[in-house]
């Protein structure tokens, strides 16, 4: 049977086992939704804005491990999904981006809704096609998938020119296979780097693991902490690599970095060898780099062999799948004890209680964080875009299962948090999804409040509103002679009134002790809940290492009063 | 940190697509390199381009560049090849003024260069040579006083020796073990 493009990339999507599409329609798309009301397999969510749709594929694919896709019209429509490409890009998640474009005839010629798609997403897909013919939309989405999840994933985007998905029927021929020549995601590992590798391993005394996003993406966490748990070797998670090891495992010794907690930035100055799985040393994780971990070796296992040396020099790099790497090293890691070394860590932890939040009456952000982890029990979808709220989120929550921190890691982009946890609800519905945001970030994107109105999507959102940009605004203070300028919002909305508009419970909490009950009401509550949480504004981050500084550096919270 | 380095020469069998040359070419520009010369044509395989490329800049940077663009999907190997034993030429043509007075001595100069008159016109003469940088440089140079008016250079070609066993360019993997880098050194980036 002869299908038309429209209908060609409806089939293909199902061949790849696509059951959700998150998209706004226009003009040179609308061939593709055309044929998409006849698919009713293919789910589409309709957003507000196209950003959404793209940071919603991304919440999905993370929580899932699918691909996500997104789809919009050309123009501004594939203009808005930029932010949301670039953050799936610096935070290696799988998605297909579909995008319509301006008929073949009217490329180049500066047409309405033009824009070069694809040349402006170069840099931040991980691939992209134009497609020109009908006949090439097959192969094309089999590679666009493949590409995605493949290797290190990322975006692949596909712009087809309107005349493509609407002009000429051809028949559907899904390939068997597709050739990518010189396109090798590595498996494992090979023996001499493998060797050398446990070589250091075993021979270490103060050994930690830094488990990154490498983790979640190849579905290590079971060989991790069989690694961690035969070798006793601590395992710091970066940020992106949080929930990847139970949070309240004894070898987990927290998150590094800018905002970590001070034991794992002060382990790791004194480690003597870091075992890197699958994380790529960010530059809020070491700080200045010639003062970090000084004393350590570096085994650095990754499947992306240009992340060797890029910003440390490894000792060992191991390329390979980190799954299949970890089963390779697990017969023949050493049982060890490392008990001298993780006393010492307990020590760190004990003179360094990071974690520890101040006894006052005030309503701190912290506070809300570690209340939710306690009542959610650490078993909840947490999601959350840049700044203050994302550090206490990193901070305060016990994560314990795989995938339940998705987080603007890498682009740190604000607004994230809302249509990333639509996409989280959508894909794991049975989980409970809380969007964390802050009143800056939440503004960005609150417009799909109405679609998780309109497809009942039930997400909780929490802001921690402090009426200003925060992080932005501690910067000031800490850097910037306390000039706040720009960072203060004056005239934020009544987020309970704007629940109401859109048809949904707002709760306001302005004090401590209103917290635990706007909580379990959220969660009692069906549907989608604005929870406003008014929180003490000015209240800083900590620990904070200064950017391009070291651990050395770190300033702590002042200490007098600390409980728990 | 780039600049100041020194010139690297790149070979890369590339898919024959659309887009490939900008893919190759945004992977220096974002980094500030300048490509300073680049030659592409079709490989003895079918669908496959291979390009040579100089660029200049320090040995960190472009390991990274190098290691960026193998992970481009249309491209198929990567290989530097500046510290093998390669043999490499370029072509340029030189449209050179002539009066009936120098058409003689022109003549008689590029002959050592064993450049070939490609063109004769009642002004000019259309110069082809081919070689090295440094030997093209040096006909230039020689040409100059007599006034050049159009200079058209191809990029670099270069593949690596067969010595014995008929190595191709292809043969070479891309190194990332790093031995060469010098840690933290290079790598500094400052605060932001």
């Amino acid at each position: 049977m002869e299908l038309t493009g429209a209908e060609i990339v409806c089939e293909s999507l199902l061949k790849e086992d696509v059951d959700v599409i998150f998209g706004l329609p226009g003009g040179a798309v609308l061939p593709f939704y055309g044929a998409l009301s006849g698919y009713p397999q293919l789910r589409h969510i309709l957003v507000r804005h196209e950003q959404a749709a793209a940071m919603a594929a991304d919440g999905y694919a993370r929580a899932t491990g699918k691909v996500g896709v997104c789809t919009a019209t050309s123009g501004p429509g594939a203009t808005n999904l930029v932010t949301g490409i670039a953050g799936a890009m610096m935070d290696s998640i799988p998605m297909v981006a579909i995008t319509g474009q301006v008929p073949r005839p009217a490329i180049g010629r500066d047409a309405f809704q033009e824009t070069d798609i694809t040349g402006i997403t170069l840099p931040i897909t991980k691939h992209n096609i134009l497609v020109m013919e009908v006949d090439d939309i097959a192969p094309a989405i089999k590679e666009a998938f493949y590409i995605a999840r493949s290797g290190r994933p990322g975006p692949v985007l596909l712009d087809i020119p309107k005349d493509v998905l609407a002009g000429e029927r051809r028949p559907f021929v899904w390939p068997d296979a597709i050739d990518l020549q010189g396109y090798y995601p590595p498996g494992e590992a090979d023996d001499i780097q493998l060797s050398q590798a446990i070589e250091l391993i075993n021979q270490a005394e103060r050994p930690v693991i830094l488990a990154g996003h490498g983790v979640l993406i190849s579905h290590a966490y079971a060989e991790l902490r069989e690694l961690a748990e035969k070798a006793q070797i601590p395992v710091i998670t970066t940020l992106l690599g949080i929930s990847s090891f139970p949070t309240d495992h004894f070898l987990h010794a927290g998150m590094p970095g800018m905002h970590g907690m001070a034991y794992a930035s002060l382990a790791i100055d004194k480690a003597d060898l870091l075992i890197s799985l699958g994380m790529r040393f960010d530059d809020r994780v070491t700080g200045r780099l010639s003062d970090f971990a000084p004393n350590a070796k570096v085994v650095h296992v990754d499947v992306d062999p240009s992340e060797f040396h890029k910003n440390v020099k490894a000792t060992v790099p191991v390329l390979g799948e980190l799954k299949q790497v970890l089963r390779q090293m697990l017969p023949v890691v050493e049982r060890k004890t490392h008990v001298e070394w993780l006393q010492y860590i307990d020590t760190l932890r004990a003179e360094h209680p990071s974690l520890n939040i101040r006894q006052t009456n005030e309503l701190l952000p912290q506070f809300v964080m570690k209340q939710l982890s306690d009542i959610t029990e650490g078993e909840a979808i947490i999601v959350t875009g840049v700044g203050q709220h994302q550090m206490w989120a990193a901070q305060h929550y016990a994560y314990k299962e795989p995938n339940s921190l998705l987080t603007s890691g890498g682009l740190g982009a604000m607004g994230f948090e809302v249509p990333a946890a639509l996409g989280a609800k959508v894909g794991k519905p049975e989980k409970t999804v809380w969007s964390i945001a802050g009143d800056g970030g939440f503004q960005m994107t609150m417009c799909d409040l109405a679609t998780a109105v309109e497809n009942n999507i039930d997400v909780k959102f929490a802001i921690l509103n402090n009426g200003t940009l925060g992080m932005v605004h501690q910067w000031q203070e800490f850097f910037y002679d306390k000039d706040f300028f720009a960072t203060v919002y004056s005239g934020n909305p009544d987020f309970v009134k704007l629940a109401d508009a859109f048809g949904i419970t707002g709760i306001r909490v302005t004090d401590k002790s209103q917290v635990e009950a706007a909580i379990r009401q959220a969660m009692e509550t069906p549907g989608p809940v604005v929870v406003d949480f008014i929180v003490k504004q000015d209240e800083q981050v900590y620990p904070m290492i200064p950017a391009g500084e070291s651990v050395k550096e770190m300033m702590e919270e002042p200490v007098p009063e600390r409980i728990f | 940190m780039n600049g100041n380095g020194q010139h690297h020469t790149i070979i890369a069998l590339v898919q024959d697509k659309p887009g490939v040359l900008t893919r190759v070419a945004g992977l220096f520009r974002r980094r500030g390199f300048n490509i300073s010369s680049l030659a592409v044509g079709n490989s003895e395989q079918k669908g496959l381009s291979r390009m040579t490329f100089v660029v200049d800049g320090d040995q960190y940077t472009v390991d990274q560049a190098t290691r960026q663009l193998d992970k481009l999907i249309e491209v198929v190997k990567v290989a530097n090849i500046s510290d093998e034993e390669i043999v490499s030429r370029e072509l340029a043509l030189i449209k050179v003024q002539v009066t009936p007075d120098t058409r003689g001595e022109i003549l008689e100069l590029v002959q050592p260069f064993r450049a070939e008159i490609v063109d004769v016109g009642a002004k000019s003469m259309v110069i082809e040579v081919t070689g090295s940088g440094d030997k093209i440089r040096a006909l230039y140079d020689l040409l100059e006083p007599f006034g050049i008016l159009e200079l058209m250079r191809t990029g670099r070609v270069a593949m690596v020796r067969g010595l014995s066993q008929g190595k191709v360019s292809d043969d070479l993997v891309l190194d990332y073990h790093g031995d060469h880098l010098k840690a933290s050194e290079a790598y500094e980036v400052g605060s932001y």
